[in-house]
């Protein structure tokens, strides 16, 4: 038994002695291996008697449970280590920056658009779309701006050459064409917006030579001008997101409407900053009315039955007002930092559910 | 159109302030642009008495000022020249602001003796330039009293913004007419009193219109004064021009500009004595006829243009300018007077063809007052005698006033069913009684109601509609929501559009920002991109930069990107959902999205080695806004045939068989030379409009999803393959052998060099097999590979690299 003592902590020694795992691998081989002290030590229990040998077998036997145990602490010891070690060699400096990604922008006249588009959306309006060189038909004489109207010299018109027949095509001035082209291809009612490129010949810190619009129509055989107004204020209490929006209606005048009307919305003009829905100053926001009877008619829609109202919203001007934009110009210069500050997230999609803006 | 309160006052009776005025004329449509106080910036000055005016102890150029300001006695500093014991000024006190310098008084100490407040000049009262010295007021000026309201400085100035159809209220009075009508005060009559006329005029008219063309001018009334003095017109007359910027120049030119303003009846007056002949003529084809305008500048005539002449040709433009031959000077003695009515159309097309503004122009044609000829006349006469003296002859009479007087038929009722709101017949007729309009009844709900002869735009139902709205108010429509609609089953938005709207997201997901830019271009860069047509060519561009119509979007994005790489951002992703043009139909625009890499295809960084954008870069972005504008990507062909502004060998065009749907590359190098871009750039076009349009599908069900739990196998091969053989061909070639079996087929290497030889590539596939019932044998998977080198072999003649 003293040599079993002996053996007991020659081996433990031996894997205390291991510096890494390969080496407890070979301790282990030398003691617990086919070749091994103690497996030899078994091997020669097969000399003894039987109760000799059932003695030391069990000796033995727990000598190798226990050298099983020491041999497996010790190698989760060294494996510890290791991955000590491993992760010692494996760091990093965190504050490193990550790979470049970037991040693209949508154009604050999309957004405000789409805006548009799910609150005229929900309440039922189709979004069309009509094209921007026009015919001087659609453009004024349906609308019931005949060629010498002094209303032709409030649009700023650009013009492209004479053709054969003296006609000349333009780009339309506004986007109350397609009230003309809607209601000319298909019967009353009528519940669109018709978002779209317009172009105007003027150039100047307040005007761009294009720009855009949202033109609206309802016709049907009740429509009057208290839904105008609702329609209207809903639409910008919803746009500019303040429940308790001031709003007015002034008289105005548009050859394709009658009565016609442009819509004020109240804000605070302080330090050349400018509060939507509070304060004493007024900001032109639309024009609307009451579509001129002799409209409908030139358009095939019978006014003595049918009746509705058509408004014309600028988008820029909105998205200005909304978003704080100052400058006109700045829209259509692609500048990456305006872009950047003025622009969208591409998974900012607006809903009435989810919210207009963040 | 500009007018002070008093002139205003000077026809309505009332009692309103200032805010209530210009509110109520907003409210009815007069919009109020800008009120312009004058009295509320120099309210804080008040006229005050030099009681000394001492030598500083300190500075000869300054003065010691004991100041009686009317509430005690205050010592002020004060270097001008004409400061001096006994004048009256007008004093600052401190704490004011001086509108002239915006500076904010406070005591101070100058040379060592303390000021309190000023004594001011008129340019620091903001009221002229003149500084040499301090205003110096009459000896009589109440102290104390404040100077704005001494001086008269105290009337408001409107501006308010008269729509194209309110006519009558380019005048003074007839927009005192309104407000009366809205109840904000009593209309005071002018003075229409008749001047008799005390001899024959020797100067006669006489239309002389070819038929057809009489309505170029139905009424002519002119009349001779005789024997006028043409001095200064006296000071309330200046003082009125002067209040809307007006420069008073003669009492005859000051009349004309006055009645104008005043009444809204233009008037022009000859100088008698260099008219030639007993007559002046009005006709319209003078083409070539030449002309003298009083702004200096010379006319020349077409046949349209309706022209008043003499003995000695053509002397004015009918409704838009007089003429300098016959203009009066400071040495007129006779004078003819003219008040017509001329055709608004006639009179703008004239003067939009000669590009030529004027008072007169703007009201004719928008139509002035046909019954306003001759009370327009006699209050003419009366200031011209008044003023310059002389004696009027009797008037003279061409033509007549063309009928305005018609009816119109109104239901009350409409005013409920159209303007939303319920008014009783009895204040309907009201309030268009009050605005001039005559109405009785004809049936048991309407009425026929006749304008007054200064609302020519009154012309339907509708218009009085609006006429009893807006005096009732816009404000007092109760609003109403729009009723809902039945259920929309699917978009509000058309698929193009909405296709677009996807696109224009994914790009934004791929980190490219979205550009709006102008629709036309310069042609010189359009050329560069296909070319524009003559007939997309605008007849008056905005300037020659903007003259064509673009034919691609690009040109503007590589414009974009030069201005940004020159702001210092070079590394650009930008892209553009829009249209561009082919031809001027409707069906010639086409919804484009574009997009253009520049630069850097990633910011310089640790991770990747820098490397400039290229045509992959533009592949990745058009595939991807394709896969999500619902384009069938996966059946797309790639084919090296790009329009000439790409690189010939580093682009390419998407198409389902004939059908384009995108091209995409790096910009041919000529381009980016012609325009002046050093940078690489990678773009892409695609047609949105030519995706093809999904069959409508009974559902949105999608097909059963089959997985399989078999395991998948990965096989790579490497083909050397002539260079020209295309990656698409390789792969379509393999896939092909069994397309049930076969997932994908990626290509993850392409090595040329040394050991595949001359003109050769090698081209490494991962084929990737999902057995769907079984597991798949070695066996199996050998005799596939056996038949995938042999299709690729006959397909492409690649071998297997050894």
């Amino acid at each position: 038994m003293q040599d079993l003592e002996a053996l007991k902590a020659e081996i433990l020694a031996s894997f205390e002695a291991a510096s890494d795992v390969a080496a407890l691998d070979a301790a282990r081989v030398a003691a617990l291996g086919k070749k091994g002290a103690l497996t030899e030590r078994m091997k020669g229990l097969g000399g003894l008697d039987p109760d000799a040998r059932k003695a030391a077998g069990q000796a033995l036997n727990r000598l190798k449970g226990e050298l099983t145990e020491a041999l497996d602490a010790r190698r989760a010891e060294l494996e510890g280590g290791a991955l000590d070690v491993r992760l010692g060699s494996e760091q990093v400096d965190i504050t490193l920056p990550v790979r470049p990604e970037v991040q693209g922008r949508i154009h604050p006249i999309s957004q405000v658009l789409d805006e548009m588009a799910a609150i005229f959306g929900d309440m039922g309006f189709s979004i069309v779309e009509g094209p921007d060189i026009e015919d001087d038909f659609h453009n004024f004489t349906a609308l019931n701006i005949p060629p010498e109207h002094p209303a032709r010299q409030m649009h700023d018109t650009f013009y492209f050459p004479e053709r054969d027949d003296g006609s000349r095509l333009l780009l339309r001035t506004h986007t109350s064409p397609v009230q003309i082209r809607t209601m000319k291809s298909g019967a009353p009612p009528y519940r669109i917006i018709a978002p779209g490129r317009t172009y105007r010949c003027d150039s100047d810190i307040t005007h761009a030579p294009m720009f855009h619009q949202i033109e609206g129509l309802v016709v049907d055989e009740h429509t009057h001008m208290g839904h105008l107004k609702g329609c209207l204020i809903d639409f910008a209490k919803a746009f500019f997101e303040v429940a308790n929006l001031p709003v007015r209606f002034r008289p105005s005048y548009f050859p394709f409407t009658e009565p016609s009307a442009e819509m004020d919305i109240g804000c605070a003009r302080e330090g050349g900053v400018l509060r939507i829905g509070e304060g004493a100053d007024w900001m032109e926001i639309l024009g609307c009315g009451m579509v001129n009877p002799r409209v409908l008619d030139m358009a095939g829609v019978d006014s003595s039955r049918y009746q509705g109202f058509a408004f014309g919203l600028g988008v820029e001007r909105s998205a200005m007002l909304k978003y704080g934009i100052p400058d006109l110009r700045t829209f259509y210069d692609a500048d990456a930092r305006w872009l950047r500050h003025y622009g969208f997230a591409a998974g900012d999609v607006p809903s009435l559910v989810g919210g207009l803006t963040r | 159109m500009k007018f002070t309160l008093s002139w205003l006052k000077t026809y309505l009776e009332t009692d309103e302030s200032l805010e209530a005025l210009s509110a109520g004329m907003t409210a009815i449509g007069l919009e109020v642009e800008s009120v312009e106080d004058p009295a509320e910036k120099l309210a804080p000055f008040t006229i005050a008495h030099v009681v000394e005016a001492a030598p500083h102890p300190n500075a000869d150029k300054l003065r010691l000022c004991t100041v009686d300001t009317g509430a005690g006695q205050v010592q002020v500093v004060c270097g001008a020249p004409n400061a001096r014991t006994g004048m009256k000024g007008v004093f600052a006190a401190s704490g004011s602001t001086i509108p002239g310098t915006g500076l904010k008084l406070k005591p101070t100490k100058i040379r060592g003796v303390s000021s309190n407040g000023m004594l001011c000049s008129e340019r620091e009262m903001g009221i002229s330039d003149e500084h040499e010295g301090i205003i110096d007021l009459p000896e009589d000026a109440p102290v104390g009293e404040p100077f704005a309201a001494y001086m008269g400085l105290d009337d408001p100035l409107f501006d308010i913004a008269v729509t194209p159809n309110r006519a009558d209220c380019l005048g003074v009075y007839g927009i005192a007419r309104d407000l009366a009508a809205a109840g904000l005060g009593q209309l005071k009559a002018p003075d229409l009193t008749a001047v008799p006329g005390a001899f024959k005029s020797p100067l006669d008219v006489r239309l002389d219109f070819a038929p057809g063309a009489e309505d170029a001018c139905p009424l002519f009334v002119g009349r001779y004064i005789r024997g006028v003095i043409n001095g200064p017109s006296p000071k309330w007359m200046q003082d009125r021009l002067l209040s809307v910027d007006l420069r008073p120049i003669s009492a005859l030119v000051d009349m004309t500009n006055f009645v104008t303003l005043d009444l809204n009846r233009p008037v022009h007056v000859f100088d008698a004595d260099k008219v030639s002949g007993d007559h002046l003529w009005l006709r319209t084809g003078c083409a070539g006829a030449k002309f003298q305008a009083l702004n200096g500048k010379e006319y020349e005539l077409d046949d349209e243009m309706t022209a008043i002449g003499d003995g000695a040709g053509v002397q004015s433009l009918a409704g838009v300018m007089g003429g300098e031959a016959t203009g009066c000077t400071g040495e007129t003695v006779n004078v003819f007077i003219e008040i017509a009515l001329f055709d608004p159309v006639r009179t703008a097309a004239t003067g939009r063809k000669l590009n030529l503004e004027s008072d007169a122009r703007h009201r004719f044609e928008r139509g002035v007052d046909p019954a306003f000829a001759e009370p327009g006349m006699e209050v003419a006469t009366r200031l011209v005698l008044e003023m310059c003296g002389g004696e009027a002859s009797a008037m003279v009479i061409a033509g007549q006033a063309p009928e305005w007087r018609r009816e119109v038929t109104f239901r009350p009722s409409r005013v409920h069913s159209l303007g939303g709101v319920d008014l009783s017949e009895m204040v309907c007729e009201e309030i268009l009684g009050n605005l001039g309009f005559d109405s009785y009844e004809v049936g048991s709900d309407h009425l026929a109601v006749e304008p007054p002869s200064w609302r020519g735009d009154i012309v339907g139902e509708a218009d009085l509609v609006e006429e009893v709205l807006r005096i009732h108010g816009f404000d007092n429509i109760p609003a109403v929501s729009l009723p809902p609609l039945k259920a929309r089953a699917g978009a509000a938005i058309e698929l193009a559009p909405r296709r677009m709207g996807w696109a224009r997201r994914a790009l934004a997901v791929r980190g490219m920002s979205e550009a709006v830019t102008w629709s036309f271009m310069p042609r010189a860069q359009a050329d560069l991109f296909g070319g524009a047509l003559p007939a997309l060519t605008l007849a008056n561009p905005i300037s020659s930069d903007l003259d064509v119509m673009r034919p691609s979007i690009l040109p503007n994005l590589a414009m974009a990107c030069r201005r940004n790489a020159d702001r210092g951002f070079a590394d650009m992703a930008l892209f553009e959902t829009g249209p561009q043009y082919s031809g001027d139909s409707a069906a010639d625009q086409h919804r484009v999205v574009a997009g253009m890499r520049s630069g850097q295809a990633m910011s310089r960084n640790m991770y990747t080695p820098a490397r400039p954008v290229d045509a992959f870069d533009a592949k990745a972005d058009a595939l991807a806004a394709l896969a999500a504008a619902g384009a069938p990507v996966a059946s797309l062909q790639v084919k090296p045939d790009a329009p000439a502004w790409y690189h010939p060998g580093r682009s390419g065009t998407l198409a389902l068989g004939p059908n384009l749907l995108g091209c995409f590359g790096e910009l041919h190098p000529a381009v980016l030379a012609a325009l002046d871009i050093d940078l690489p750039l990678a773009a892409f076009e695609l047609f949105i409009d030519a995706i093809p349009v999904p069959k409508e599908k009974a559902g949105r069900t999608r097909p059963a999803l089959t997985i399989s739990d078999f395991p998948a196998v990965e096989r790579d091969f490497a083909f050397v393959v002539d260079a020209d053989v295309s990656a698409e061909q390789l792969i379509r070639a393999a896939r092909v052998v069994d397309k049930k079996l076969i997932a994908d087929v990626a290509l993850f290497d392409l090595y040329e060099g040394e050991g595949v030889g001359e003109g050769k590539k090698s081209l490494a596939i991962a084929v990737r097999l999902e057995p769907k019932d079984r597991t798949l044998t070695d066996a199996e998977i050998e005799t596939l590979a056996t038949k995938l080198v042999d299709n690729v072999k006959k397909v492409t003649g690649g071998v297997l690299r050894g």
